[in-house]
């Protein structure tokens, strides 16, 4: 027994060094003085002033930034209809179907959902000339369709361990199925929607490849700059941006604990 | 004669009755439950599945030097109202022709499934660890799982950069403490491509199979014991067995985009790395060739998607059953 847990604490430990160890070095030389990334220069923090001066990551962010708002709250009305749909309407004709093309974009590989989302976009421009051009309005279009897949998924999952008996008491009770849903359902499953808008915006605020398919001429989001800049050797500025990002996933993510382990010590009072 | 006459109007009767049942459905629509329903379900029909066929109909054509760069299958001469349809089956010969394309799927199958694996290797224990620890190590752990997966996986792969190349932070540690006197090429292979989708798709293995072995009963492991069993007896016969639908949820999670990934590949393979996804943007951004990368997405769905996912949902139906 007890060498079985040396085992498993040992090769867990050296599973999180892994997961890391890249991220730490990153936040590290984030602050190097040097040029060279890897070579030791002393603390600075002028990559992040190089940073918040470089127009062109600047302005890929803002646009980013706008993409993920917008995207995250068309994903969370949609998805959180779909998942509403699959798992409190009962049967209905294409059920099944639905619940397939809910599964899929979650594994579908991104070069061909960027691919054929283009070639629609651009069979649809010729049919019925929308949209009209490539850019925001299509890579909004694109990261929403996706997006809202992982929505559902999230809603759905926090309705089947919702306890149905609050929503059969209001119904007995002669609730409209909307007020039911607004006044009832809605509050309950907040939590799961909070969490797929965030999850809406850091999946569409980090896509690469979609992006790249269906955005137009002058439309470059922050993950193609990143890119491209990467493509071209390591750069500390993007060391700095990626600082950044971790630290305010780090904050959301301890909040997040921090919340839980509030409503558990809650929870374990009314026991 | 008198039976086929007899027959006639039954059938007849049988469809109205149908039709009546049908209208009746009509009349008592709901039209709100209605509208919930086929918003999400049009906008994933429009933007998910039509696509696709999108794709196929495209992968049919030939290139051609046009905006949009490729022909079209349908000709209507109004004049002589003849509808021509030409179908070029030229995009796929050529994909078994070329040893090229081959290659590509067969090497991103093999990269994806030993990486796959490798991952499920290290997820385990990890995932085994989490969900037997006390409940409040068990936030912290989980929570130090689900923050890599929320940060950029650019930059994450990017990181895997600066530590593998030539004079990055593993040779200078491996050169500072003397094991070896000249710098190790790590970036720019294989072995570079492996470590990346491993690293980039952990969370993904650990959390399937973490909910997985979180419902394993305990007391299982403690009889078992009881009984006799050493360790490997018993996580070989009970351990193993109850986290199969998690080991297959991980997978899938891990092969499937794997299979596909470009971005792992074009930042930390070498330029002969093949994988099916780098091949395919190569096609499309680089020789602007839109019907053969058409034609290599919807190989790459038919061979490598479409199958894996009935596979699974099969298992997984097989799994609900028991």
């Amino acid at each position: 027994m007890k060498r079985r847990s040396i085992f498993l604490n040992s090769s867990s430990m050296l599973g999180f060094l892994f997961l890391y160890l890249p991220m730490i070095s990153l936040v590290v030389f984030s602050f190097n003085e040097s040029k060279l990334v890897t070579v030791w220069g002393g603390w600075s923090l002028k990559w992040y002033t190089a940073l918040f001066q470089n127009e062109q990551i600047m302005t890929a962010a803002w646009l980013s930034i706008k993409i993920a708002m917008i995207t995250s709250t068309l994903a969370v009305v949609l998805g959180t209809m779909a998942g509403y749909v699959l798992s409190r309407m009962g049967r209905f004709r294409g059920k099944t179907i639905l619940s397939g093309w809910i599964a899929a974009p979650l594994v579908m590989p991104e070069v061909i959902t960027g691919l054929s989302l283009l070639l629609l976009f651009v069979a649809m421009e010729s049919m019925f000339g929308w949209p009209a051009g490539r850019g925001m309005g299509t890579i909004i279009i694109a990261h929403t369709t996706f997006c809202l897949a992982y929505v559902a998924v999230i809603v759905q999952s926090r309705l089947s361990m919702l306890d149905e008996t609050l929503e059969e008491a209001a119904m007995d009770l002669g609730a409209k199925p909307s007020s039911l849903f607004f006044l009832v359902t809605l509050p309950l499953i907040s939590p799961a929607i909070i969490s797929g808008w965030l999850l809406s915006f850091t999946l569409s605020l980090d896509d690469l490849v979609i992006a790249s398919f269906v955005s137009g001429p002058g439309n470059s989001t922050l993950p193609m700059v990143i890119f491209s800049k990467v493509r071209m050797g390591v750069t500390p500025e993007i060391n700095a941006l990626a600082t950044l990002m971790i630290a305010v996933v780090a904050v959301g993510v301890i909040a997040a604990m921090y919340q839980m382990r509030r409503q558990n010590k809650l929870s374990a009072q009314f026991k | 004669m008198n039976m086929k006459a007899l027959t006639l109007p039954n059938s007849i009767l049988d469809t109205i009755g149908r039709y009546t049942v049908k209208s009746s459905f009509f009349a008592n629509t709901n039209w709100g439950r209605l509208s919930v329903i086929s918003v999400p379900t049009l906008w994933l029909a429009i933007f998910f599945f039509v696509p696709f066929i999108v794709v196929f109909k495209i992968s049919l054509a030939e290139s051609a030097i046009s905006i949009p760069p490729y022909t079209s299958l349908f000709d209507w001469d109004a004049e002589e109202a003849f509808l021509s349809i030409k179908l070029s089956l030229a995009n796929y010969l050529y994909l078994f022709e070329d040893t090229l394309y081959i290659e590509a799927y067969w090497s991103s199958i093999k990269i994806a499934a030993v990486s796959t694996f490798f991952t499920l290797i290290i997820a385990f224990p990890m995932a085994y660890l989490i969900a037997r620890s006390p409940p409040e190590k068990r936030t912290l752990l989980l929570a130090l799982v689900v923050l890599p997966f929320w940060t950029s996986f650019l930059l994450r792969v990017y990181a895997w950069i600066g530590f593998l190349k030539k004079n990055g932070v593993i040779n200078d540690v491996l050169m500072g403490l003397g094991i070896t006197d000249q710098p190790i090429t790590m970036i720019q292979t294989d072995f570079a491509v492996y470590i990346g989708i491993i690293y980039t798709y952990l969370p993904f293995m650990i959390l399937p199979l973490y909910t997985a072995l979180e419902k394993m009963d305990v007391t299982l492991l403690e009889a078992a014991e009881d009984l006799g069993a050493k360790a490997y007896q018993s996580f070989y016969l009970i351990t193993l067995p109850l986290a199969v639908p998690g080991i297959i949820a991980g997978c899938l999670l891990v092969f499937i985009p794997a299979v596909g990934e470009f971005v792992i590949p074009a930042l930390l393979g070498a330029s002969d790395t093949l994988m099916i996804g780098r091949v395919l943007w190569d096609e499309f951004f680089l020789n602007r060739d839109w019907p053969m990368a058409s034609a290599v997405a919807t190989v790459m769905l038919l061979v490598l998607v479409l199958p894996v996912m009935l596979i699974t949902n099969r298992a997984e139906s097989k799994e609900g059953a028991k």
